[in-house]
């Protein structure tokens, strides 16, 4: 008999199996965070709710309060400091510009987070970059702080974000059509007023998708707050640890992951909606 | 036309400042890693490779590296079988769930990386393989394999599907068709999905500081630790040479894939 698909089951039982590993461990997660807290104990008791219950408080609410702010910050700096370099990358005239402006903005994306935390903190710390350059050019007599603050935390997550942001706003500058462009230019539209009624207008759903992906994406940071932070800015990320490894309250660590998770889930629905319903819009006019 | 140049002259100025952000940090990492003293200061006292000779010789660095090389070999190759299989699959077949299993593969690109470590922390807990390596190993399988499935789908994507429909004329087996048509066709893609799942394995960090224990605590984990307790550029070396290690691999991951394509970069 021939095959009607070959190599299907082949090629599907060990995508299948990692898929399941993957549920088992996100079933863990949700699993724990049900379940009852034994003090002193690794251990965990019955079936609960009390753990979204004890979130109401106003420490936890501070704190969701304050990963929200941060994320927007965030993706608000990262799209206004994003949107010049991914223009220039898509429209430079020579391609070793365009070629440079790639990888300049890209490799950052590669050399992982604690390199990049920890070169913050060189950049950022009172004897770091910044002070000693503002110090030798006499700007200031007295270095600023500028670790363990919610400015240095964000000013490092907004770099952290650019690469991504980049890459979803050139992709959306490139899809651009330059005849509409052209067609304003024509029509006696100055360079800036196609610029802001025209290009700007048509990368709506890359903005959108830009600002939404930096945000999920910020939600869940966790080493940049972490060091960065100095547990002075804790976002929820921070404090599922706290409560997994310090407190060792396993349960009430996993109930803050799984928040954390839907957070991120849902952001990403909401853009999903939105930028449907901007295409949609986009396309009939 | 003359406000036209003033304003791309600030334009590009604008760029570059921007661009230096972007770098500044790796420049001064770099820059402490080759300062002689022991504070972070600023300008350098000298150039000196003595935190270079301090970090490779600091034992619990050699470890973490030792180990990292292990979950990443094992974990990038993982995903590359099951990740080139199931990109190979989506392609050619419309099955009943497959939108939920692309769903959940897909899922690590959104799941925060302390949930999935945490996840995988529990999960070994449950089968009492808690911090070994092979809850490492998964973990990291499961944050890249996206990135292996995404690289081999665009190769067959580019692939033109006569070549194979040739092939199966000319009396070409399915198995002779995947093997001595696709394949080749497919390696670059492949190679290349394969590299960068290497480097985001052996430079994650959050969900490795939940399922790696002090045995088994992979480089990153490693570096983090020695921020918390010291504050001399021992970390600066390292953090230099996982930079330098991470722009070749990429480099050669674009010159052999292009890297624009596998991240959907299209500008023109």
């Amino acid at each position: 008999m021939i095959q009607k698909r070959p190599f299907f089951i082949t090629f599907l039982a060990p995508a299948v199996l990692t898929a399941v590993i993957l549920a088992a461990a996100i079933f863990e997660v949700l699993q724990y965070s049900v379940r009852e807290f034994i003090p002193g104990s690794l251990n965990v008791g019955g079936f609960t709710f009390a753990n979204f219950a004890a979130l109401n408080k106003p420490i936890y609410w501070w704190v969701l309060a304050d990963t929200f702010f941060i994320s927007l910050l965030t993706a608000v700096f990262s799209l206004l400091a994003s949107y010049p370099v991914a223009y220039a990358l898509v429209r430079a005239k020579r391609d070793w510009v365009r070629s440079a402006l790639v990888s300049l903005s890209i490799t950052p994306l590669f050399t992982g987070e604690i390199v990049r935390t920890f070169s913050w903190m060189l950049t950022l710390g009172t004897d770091g970059f910044i002070n000693s350059v503002l110090r030798k050019l006499g700007v200031i007599d007295m270095p600023i702080q500028l670790m363990y603050t919610r400015f240095g935390v964000v000013v490092a997550l907004v770099q952290f974000s650019m690469p991504v942001m980049i890459i979803l706003l050139a992709t959306a500058i490139a899809h651009v059509d330059r005849d509409c462009e052209r067609a304003a230019a024509n029509l006696g539209a100055s360079p800036s007023a196609v610029f802001w009624r025209v290009t700007l207008p048509l990368t709506l759903p890359g903005i959108l998708s830009g600002i939404v992906v930096v945000f999920a994406w910020t939600m869940s940071a966790f080493s940049t707050p972490q060091l960065i932070g100095g547990g002075k800015i804790l976002m929820i990320s921070n404090l599922a640890y706290l409560q997994g490894f310090s407190v060792l309250n396993l349960p009430f660590a996993a109930t803050l992951s799984l928040i954390a998770l839907v957070c991120a889930l849902g952001s990403l629905a909401l853009m999903k909606g939105v930028t449907g319903r901007i295409e949609r819009r986009l396309a009939v006019n | 036309m003359r406000s036209q140049k003033i304003g791309s002259i600030a334009f590009w100025s604008l760029v570059v400042a921007l661009l230096t952000y972007m770098t500044l940090p790796t420049i001064v990492v770099l820059m402490t890693s080759v300062n002689p003293t022991e504070i972070l200061a600023f300008p350098p006292q000298g150039v000196s490779f003595d935190w270079y000779v301090k970090a490779v010789t600091y034992p619990d660095f050699q470890i973490a590296f030792k180990n990292g090389l292990i979950v990443t070999a094992c974990a990038s190759t993982l995903a590359l079988i099951v990740g080139s299989a199931f990109a190979w699959l989506i392609h050619h077949y419309e099955f009943r769930g497959r939108g939920l299993l692309e769903g959940v593969l897909w899922s690590p690109l959104i799941i925060p990386h302390f949930t999935l470590g945490f996840g995988f922390l529990l999960l070994g807990g449950a089968f009492g393989v808690q911090q070994g390596y092979v809850m490492i190993v998964l973990a990291h399988m499961v944050l890249v394999m996206p990135f292996v499935t995404r690289a081999v789908h665009v190769s067959l994507a580019n692939i033109d599907p006569a070549l194979a429909r040739a092939a199966a004329n000319l009396g070409a087996s399915p198995f002779q068709v995947l093997t001595r048509v696709t394949l080749p066709l497919v390696v670059p893609g492949m190679a290349g999905g394969w590299l960068i799942a290497a480097v985001l394995s052996l430079t994650e960090f959050t969900a490795s500081l939940y399922v790696t224990g002090s045995r088994t605590q992979t480089l990153p984990v490693a570096m983090y630790n020695y921020i918390r307790e010291y504050a001399d550029p021992t970390v600066s070396a390292i953090s230099a040479l996982l930079i330098i290690a991470t722009t070749l691999i990429m480099l050669v991951a674009d010159r052999t894939i292009g890297l624009r394509r596998v991240l959907a970069i299209d500008t023109h």
